[in-house]
């Protein structure tokens, strides 16, 4: 359960691997977490993942899950919500892709677009049945913000992540008075292997302060989150600006 | 009414609602019933599905002890007669969902009051004997089980049970969370009173160590006892409080006037604290100011003074809906026993809180008598404190798990009936009897029938 403070008991990773979900499980983990299910594709990286979080103290799982295998999402997280409540699901998983080279070959595009969008549809959907037969429990979404206004220069994954968000949002309203809580987490450049070799976007900043932004989220029981926190402004600038004038920002 | 709970139809077809305890924190949802009848207690129990119920009565425990997310929830306040009073002997029979207050309208006129009340009288008979409720007098009452003579507890087969005292049954029950069963009835015995006034002696206390020595030295010559501390003064003021202590007013210290119709329950009531409030709204200055006038307001010393019993007792019950002030988020409150000869550890946790700044308005400190035979019930001997403090303050999870280490390291304990967070490794430590709870829990309910957020966060 979860405590007065929002801070969950046992936690899912989806997308177990990710650096901006370890990094907010090991958060938890220093508060009140004692369960983690990593739930991704198997590799060594996840079991090392595993190992890592058990050095903490926690009693570490990991399950095989494919975001791009809809068919079983059922089958797979309905195992992982039969050993017991899951207070939180942190849906970390995503691909940015290569804009270039996707928008030459459309069939890596799809996988964008399907693991960002479709894969978390299918996961967010599973998920939050679970959570509201439990009656319980917090759905933490990482959307970003290139979903708020795609962009020429990433508007693949932009165009993903915004579906991804118009979702969440929407569960969330869905969910609204039955116990679950959906919170959408809209992080900017996060240094992260997933945007490593890439230029730094102004306001970069790191998968510990984006796990700190979740905390206090969760404590508050917010709906939507920006990290850092000035992006929301920063935003709402950017998504009232002229169509031609968008177009011209270097960004 | 039960307060805190908030219905609204459901996307996937369940009938539920969200409900949380009076601190307003950790919603979740259940299925909300109320039975009319012991049947209908006795049906909800056995339809209470692979989730299990809990009883509620009437929610004024703090954290999540009367919630139960994905299960059912059984709203006690439904079954709420006055079966029978002994108007000689002083005793009461009467359904488990008679709140106090009602107890208090119906025997005041009879010359009897309730054997123990908390800071509210708006618990039930229920929740008293759950959560073993203490009052002002623990140091001469002793907690509410010590004045029940017998109840009758639905259990997880389906069957009523009487229960007594001296029994494992009724000591599991006394402060066991509703997680032995659903108490249907309850004979209670009675303090006789001569009126509804209350006579009252104020003292101020200038720190924490003038006001132990006060309370220690004094506090047996007083039926009622408590003490207000103002957590937010630091320094040479730390620990600055104001004793109330008193007794039920014989008659012939009422004036003419009030002796005509001594025993009038009299009660005021000022508007409810609206629903919507800005956070932020308690602040270190907000709180710090209300704590000084309230502290230079009270007497240096008064003795005599009448009271009515709702001003003297129940002074929040005033403004209905007061738990709301702390906004969205929510408060908690944090309650801990510390035995005696364990000062210093008072004086460390009390000398924390108050350089931490917590907007905390006054806490409350009392002395604690013998115990009760319940396992997991909260009262030792020794120094209790409660305080609430805004959940949204930053860093306050961590802040009170430390305090939580020094509570266990001096032997003591937190209240159960007000925790949200407490970490679980802590309980068998606070609560030694805990295993004897479990076990016969495991026996009575092996299918876990009777299960609540608070069972399933600290594996009760
Ligand atoms: C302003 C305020 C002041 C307070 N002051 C004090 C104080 O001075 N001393 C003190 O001890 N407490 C105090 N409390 C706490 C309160 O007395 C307890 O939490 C009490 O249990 C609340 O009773 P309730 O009817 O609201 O029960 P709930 O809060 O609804 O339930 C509390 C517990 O009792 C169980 N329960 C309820 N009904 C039944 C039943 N029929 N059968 C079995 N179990 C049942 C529930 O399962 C739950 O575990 C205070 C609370 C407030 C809000
Ligand atoms: N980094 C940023 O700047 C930034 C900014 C805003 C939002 N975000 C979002 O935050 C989340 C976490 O990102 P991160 O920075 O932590 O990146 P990361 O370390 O690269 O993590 C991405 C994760 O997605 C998983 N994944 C990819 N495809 C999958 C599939 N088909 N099935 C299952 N798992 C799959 C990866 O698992 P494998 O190990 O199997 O590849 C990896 O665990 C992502 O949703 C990302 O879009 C990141």
């Amino acid at each position: 359960m979860k405590d007065a403070f929002g801070l969950p008991q046992s936690l899912l990773v989806l997308g177990g691997t990710s650096e901006i979900g370890l990094a907010t499980a090991r958060r938890l983990i220093a508060r009140r977490t004692r369960t983690v299910w990593l739930a991704g594709r198997p590799s060594p990286a996840l079991e090392e993942a595993a190992g890592q979080l058990r050095g903490l103290g926690a009693d570490v799982h990991t399950v095989a899950f494919d975001a791009l295998d809809p068919t079983c999402h059922e089958a797979v997280l309905g195992k992982v919500f039969a050993e017991g409540d899951i207070d939180m699901v942190l849906l970390a998983f995503g691909l940015l892709g290569d804009q270039a080279h996707d928008e030459r070959e459309p069939e890596a595009a799809v996988r964008v677009a399907q693991t960002n969008y479709t894969g978390a549809v299918s996961a967010g959907l599973v998920c939050a049945r679970a959570l509201q037969s439990q009656g319980h429990g917090s759905l933490v979404v990482m959307s970003s913000v290139a979903g708020e206004r795609a962009r020429r220069a990433n508007f693949i994954y932009g165009s993903s992540k915004a579906g991804l968000d118009a979702f969440a949002q929407g569960l969330g309203d869905a969910l609204h008075g039955t116990g679950v809580h959906v919170m959408v987490v809209r992080p900017g450049f996060v240094r992260t292997r997933m945007t490593a070799g890439l230029p730094e976007a102004p306001l970069a900043t790191t998968p510990e302060a984006v796990a700190t932004a979740v905390e206090l989220g969760l404590r508050r029981r917010s709906e939507t989150v920006w990290v850092p926190g000035a992006l929301r402004v920063v935003m709402s600038a950017l998504r009232h600006l002229p169509r031609g004038m968008f177009r011209r920002l270097p960004i | 009414m039960s307060a805190d709970t908030d219905s609204v139809p459901d996307v996937m077809g369940l009938d539920h609602t969200t409900v949380t305890g009076w601190g307003r924190t950790a919603p979740t949802a259940a299925r909300l019933i109320r039975p009319q009848t012991y049947e209908e207690a006795a049906a909800a129990v056995r339809d209470c599905g692979a989730r299990g119920g809990i009883p509620r009565g009437l929610g004024r425990a703090y954290g999540d002890a009367a919630q139960n997310a994905g299960g059912s929830v059984l709203d006690m306040t439904g079954l709420d007669r006055v079966h029978a009073i002994d108007a000689d002997g002083g005793t009461v029979l009467c359904d488990a969902g008679v709140s106090l207050h009602r107890l208090m309208e119906v025997l005041l006129p009879l010359g009897w009051f309730v054997p123990v009340t908390p800071g509210t009288r708006y618990v039930t008979v229920g929740g008293a004997i759950g959560a073993d409720i203490h009052g002002k007098n623990h140091h001469v009452s002793g907690s509410f089980s010590r004045h029940v003579l017998a109840f009758e507890l639905l259990t997880a087969d389906g069957g009523i049970r009487t229960v007594i005292p001296g029994t494992p049954l009724f000591d599991a029950t006394a402060g066991g969370m509703g997680l032995t069963g659903v108490i249907l009835t309850a004979t209670i015995r009675l303090q006789p009173v001569e009126t509804s006034l209350m006579s009252v002696d104020t003292e101020r206390a200038t720190d924490l160590d003038d006001l132990m020595a006060r309370l220690a030295a004094t506090d047996h010559r007083y039926r009622y006892s408590v003490a207000w501390i103002d957590l937010l003064a630091r320094g040479a003021a730390t620990g600055r409080a104001v004793l109330t202590r008193g007794d039920h007013a014989p008659l012939d210290a009422l004036p003419a006037r009030l002796r005509r119709d001594p025993l009038s329950f009299r009660t005021s009531r000022f508007p409810s604290a609206p629903s919507v409030l800005p956070e932020g709204l308690l602040t270190r200055t907000t709180v710090g100011l209300f704590n000084e006038l309230w502290y230079r307001k009270a007497p240096r010393a008064r003795s005599g003074q009448l009271q009515r019993i709702s001003a003297f007792f129940h002074p929040l019950d005033g403004v209905p809906h007061w738990n709301r002030v702390y906004g969205r988020s929510g408060f908690v409150q944090y309650q801990f026993v510390v035995g005696y000869g364990q000062e210093d550890a008072l004086r460390r946790i009390v000398r924390r809180i108050s350089e931490r700044r917590c907007p905390s308005f006054l806490a409350v400190l009392k002395r604690f008598g013998e115990s009760d035979a319940g396992w997991l019930s909260f009262p030792v001997p020794g120094w209790t404190l409660a305080l609430d403090i805004p959940a949204g303050l930053p860093g306050l999870g961590a802040f009170l798990d430390e305090l939580d280490e020094e509570v266990a390291t001096a032997g003591g304990r937190v209240y159960l009936a007000k925790d949200a967070r407490l970490r679980p490794e802590l309980l068998a430590a606070m609560y030694p009897r805990l295993d004897e709870f479990r076990a016969l829990r495991a026996e009575l309910d092996p299918q876990r029938v009777f299960t609540s957020d608070l069972s399933r966060r600290l594996g009760l």
